[in-house]
């Protein structure tokens, strides 16, 4: 094999990915890829380095972040009492509006029922 | 209290648990939004939302793994929607086409990848990589996630998963050597 062909195999060689019998072969006995393999593995060990090395959070992010949950939670909990209650508010408003008609139907029956009788 | 303390109690609905989780985590997952997606102002919505979406699927952490690590697989699928809706929004390339902005990095990792410098380049390398490669080296070579869990996370299969990481360890690789520096790299 030629270099620039197991060049293209080292970053997955560097994890010790297999790569084919005659690529790890050649590694063993070329100088050139050895180095660009190395080069590989300390761009490894460097980006690892990075694990430790934090950013700085924008300031008020926390308390933006926790107000947000705050607001969801209460949202959550709003909506799993609406759901909760949601079939005695609808049996509640259905009630009402029937006992209003059921009133207005028996007020106006009976206003009616005066005017005929004035009327005769 | 512990962390696993904390998750028990936030796992019960006890929020002042779970705003003591977020406190302990909050400069990591900061650190881990910054850097997959490569930008402050994208961060910090990936923060919110990756908190969000832990608040409402704490219930559901088994505890199996650590807290923090559910939280990274938690924040990379937030990144990966942030970055898929910006890709919809705007017209900023994410293809994998890669011009090195900086030149002058050639003596980044020969000239001791220990130094701060060294880190910081390789912190403006990372940042210049096209998005879908920059989630998979992230989260593989900084955070050491499995290439399944990041293949899981960014909805992608595993294969494609390590296209991805070879393709930006090598676009690392040509940013931080050149010709020069690769005689006195070794």
């Amino acid at each position: 094999m030629r270099c620039d062909e197991v060049t293209a195999l080292l970053p997955a060689l560097v994890d010790g990915e297999p790569v084919g019998f005659e690529a790890e072969r050649h590694v063993d006995t070329c100088l050139r890829c050895q180095a660009e393999l190395a080069r590989y593995r300390r761009l490894l060990r460097t980006l690892a380095m990075l694990r430790t090395r934090y950013a700085e959070p924008t300031p008020g992010l926390l308390g933006d972040t926790l107000a947000a949950i705050t607001d969801a939670a209460e949202t959550g909990a709003r909506h799993t009492l609406l759901s909760g209650r949601r079939i005695a508010y609808v049996g509640a408003i259905g009630g009402s509006a029937i006992a209003v008609g059921t009133t207005a139907a028996l007020l106006i029956a009976r206003s009616r029922k005066r005017a005929l009788s004035l009327a005769g | 209290m512990d962390e696993a303390e904390l998750v028990g109690a936030a796992r019960s609905g006890d929020r002042q648990a779970f705003d003591e989780l977020v406190r302990r985590t909050f400069v990591d997952t900061f650190t881990l939004a910054r850097r997959l997606t490569g930008n402050e102002e994208d961060a910090r919505d990936v923060v919110q939302e990756a908190y969000l979406r832990a608040w409402k699927g704490i219930g559901k952490f088994r505890g199996d793994a650590a807290f923090s690590t559910w939280l990274y697989r938690i924040t990379a699928n937030a990144a990966a929607s942030n970055i898929q809706r910006r890709r919809r929004h705007r017209t900023e390339s994410f293809a994998d086409d890669f011009e090195p902005v900086d030149n002058a990095a050639e003596h980044l990792v020969s000239q001791g990848a220990e130094s701060a410098e060294a880190l910081d380049r390789i912190g403006g390398a990372l940042d210049d990589l096209p998005a879908k490669l920059r989630s998979v080296v992230v989260l593989k070579d900084v955070y050491g996630m499995s290439h399944e869990s990041i293949a899981e996370e960014l909805g992608i299969t595993v294969s494609a998963a390590k296209v991805r990481l070879h393709r930006a360890r090598r676009k690392l690789r040509d940013v931080l050597y050149d010709e020069g520096a690769q005689a006195n790299a070794v």
